[in-house]
């Protein structure tokens, strides 16, 4: 991660930087009424991504990004050229047998032939 | 002036932010009461079929290959009575641009967006909708926004669906990632007011005409190849427009007798709002969890009255356990060698318990199939799972709990389907049609439209009103 030394802090990101934000959009209390009582329980969270427009900002800076389609939104600073991490998963043995059977199936034939 | 951005002042506001967001004017439509002008709504502002071909053939949605899937037929068969299983076919939607059939409804809308003078379209979904609406916005030089539920309270995200929001984001979208509830509409609203985009609603009269092309184009093709329609198409349930639309294509090809079969994964028990619940499914579309309350009141979704209405035009409602799809999942690429994604596949799972049903000259069609990529995969999907605290295990898939365990089917034998009472599912949607307009009686014209809006008869819908007290007003004569 960029560190920018201005005036003695350390900065995170700088104008430009490609960043997600974060931010509360309904508090506890605020949501809408007929939901679960965990949910409620709960703020309604919000994530995007863009540009950043403050010249410097540290991780939980409020802050204002440009969307990559040119809107201006803000929220907390929570991570500077945030990338997709999902993937294909752990090793499932439980699917093993399906292939296998189903060919072995096949080469029998119908019950009915 | 600014407006008032809180959440009651927004959701009051929804009439005049749909109004201007879609461009139709509902109330044109309206009798004030239960009934509407359906046809009229469809007709007037959406595209004829002929239109709709023309519109996705510039992008080139639309005309995807069909498979007859021959071993799972054959694997089918050997658990059929003599004389019976059905031959399948698979439409291999994923074929489209985007990887879905969602393309053919993202198609419509977006043409007609940029027909409007829209500078952008916006789309509420977490589902492969939103990969249609960019890649289409792409192609067409608009701006798009997807609005996503995706995580819970933890942070943690279903990985299907933060894939979808990677797709997005390659065909140039701004993704706005939500957490868990229904409040995601809220957001929608500020959105679509903010922008003045174009909501590019999955339930627009354009956008069910989208997939109208998708039964018409199945039947010309079995009339071609085979001559003639086939018995039954099985549609993949969720918000209702897949099985709307194809099943009005299907009539408009004049296949009349073609059975159409709504099918959704189970995830009964599971709440769908629910911050805890929301990563112990392992489905996040296809699933009873919509498909259930979009039959039995459509009208829920994000304009005033949905274009798609899945009761209209059902034969049939089944349901199939996350562990049987899964297993046809793997089943379809190891012996017919198509790696497509789960949720698509939950037609083919309860297609394969319906042909055995069937007379083995019979035909059942499966009418999608979804890309699969990271995170929309059963390997991700049973990681994620596990890793959720759900049980993956080998045996009787109708002892499945959802959000404590996913059963796989032992042998092929095992895969079953539950039957949904499709007479009480009509029934409770005539109770939701009385309850959320608040009339004491029905006149003739509200009688017909829960007629046709249930593809039942008079004596049916009399019934119902009957059990439920409500009065049918005598026509004067």
């Amino acid at each position: 991660m960029k560190k920018v030394e201005k005036g003695g802090r350390a900065m995170d990101a700088i104008k430009g930087d490609w960043v997600r934000i974060h931010k509360i959009v309904l508090n506890v209390g605020e949501r809408a009424p007929n939901i679960p009582e965990d949910t409620q329980s709960v703020p309604l969270e919000m994530w995007d991504k863009g540009f950043l427009l403050n010249n410097e900002a540290k991780i939980g800076d409020d802050v204002e990004i440009e969307t990559y389609i040119g809107r201006r939104v803000s929220g907390k600073l929570l991570e500077v050229n945030p990338f997709w991490d999902h993937d294909y998963g752990k090793a499932v043995p439980e699917l093993l047998y399906i292939g296998r059977q189903a060919r072995e199936l096949l080469e029998e034939g119908e019950i009915n032939d | 002036m600014t407006k008032d951005r809180s959440f009651s002042a927004v959701m009051a506001r929804k009439p005049e932010i749909m109004k201007s967001s879609v461009g139709i004017d509902y109330d044109l439509f309206e009798s004030g009461r239960i009934s509407f002008d359906y046809e009229r709504m469809m007709k007037e502002t959406g595209y004829s079929l002929q239109e709709i071909e023309e519109i996705q053939k510039e992008t080139t949605v639309g005309n995807t290959p069909l498979y007859e899937l021959r071993n799972i037929t054959r694997l089918a068969r050997r658990y059929s009575a003599p004389g019976k299983g059905a031959r399948i076919f698979l439409k291999d939607e994923a074929s489209n641009p985007s990887g879905s059939f969602k393309a053919r409804r993202a198609a419509t809308a977006v043409y007609h967006a940029q027909k409007l003078g829209y500078k952008g379209v916006i789309a509420a979904t977490s589902g492969n909708y939103g990969a249609a609406v960019a890649s289409q916005a792409a192609m067409r030089g608009l701006k798009c926004i997807i609005v996503q539920e995706c995580y819970d309270s933890k942070g943690v995200g279903q990985p299907e669906i933060i894939e979808k929001a990677r797709a997005c984001e390659a065909y140039g979208a701004e993704v706005v990632q939500l957490s868990v509830g229904p409040e995601l509409f809220y957001s929608f609203l500020l959105l679509l007011e903010d922008t003045g985009f174009f909501n590019a609603s999955l339930y627009t009269p354009f956008g069910i005409a989208g997939v109208e092309t998708l039964g018409y184009e199945l039947s010309m093709e079995f009339r071609e190849k085979e001559g003639r329609d086939p018995d039954a198409v099985m549609v993949t349930n969720a918000g209702g427009g897949n099985l709307t639309g194809t099943a009005r294509g299907l009539v408009k090809a004049g296949a009349l007798d073609t059975k159409v079969i709504g099918a959704s994964v189970s995830l009964a028990g599971l709440h769908m709002a629910s911050d805890t619940q929301f990563n112990k499914k392992s489905f996040t579309t296809g699933h009873t969890g919509f498909g259930i309350p979009f039959a039995t009141w459509p009208d829920r979704s994000d304009v005033p009255r949905s274009a798609a209405r899945p009761l209209r035009y059902m034969d049939r409602y089944v349901t199939v356990n996350q562990g049987s799809v899964f297993y046809m999942t793997e089943l379809l690429a190891q012996v017919e060698g198509l790696e497509r994604g789960p949720a698509g596949n939950t037609a083919l799972a309860a297609a394969f318990v319906v042909a055995q049903e069937m007379d083995e000259d019979q035909i059942i069609v499966v009418q999608e199939t979804e890309y699969t990529g990271a995170g929309k995969h059963i390997n991700p999907q049973l990681t994620f799972a596990k890793e959720n605290g759900i049980k993956i295990l080998k045996g009787d898939p109708s002892q499945e709990i959802p959000g404590e365990n996913i059963i796989l089917p032992e042998n092929p034998g095992m895969l079953c389907i539950e039957e949904l009472d499709i007479e009480k599912t009509k029934k409770s949607y005539i109770r939701n049609c009385i309850k959320n307009t608040g009339v004491e009686s029905v006149n003739r014209e509200d009688l017909d439209f829960l007629v046709a809006d249930t593809k039942s008869n008079e004596d049916f819908v009399r019934e119902a009103l009957e059990e439920l007290g409500v009065k049918v007003e005598t026509e004067e004569i």
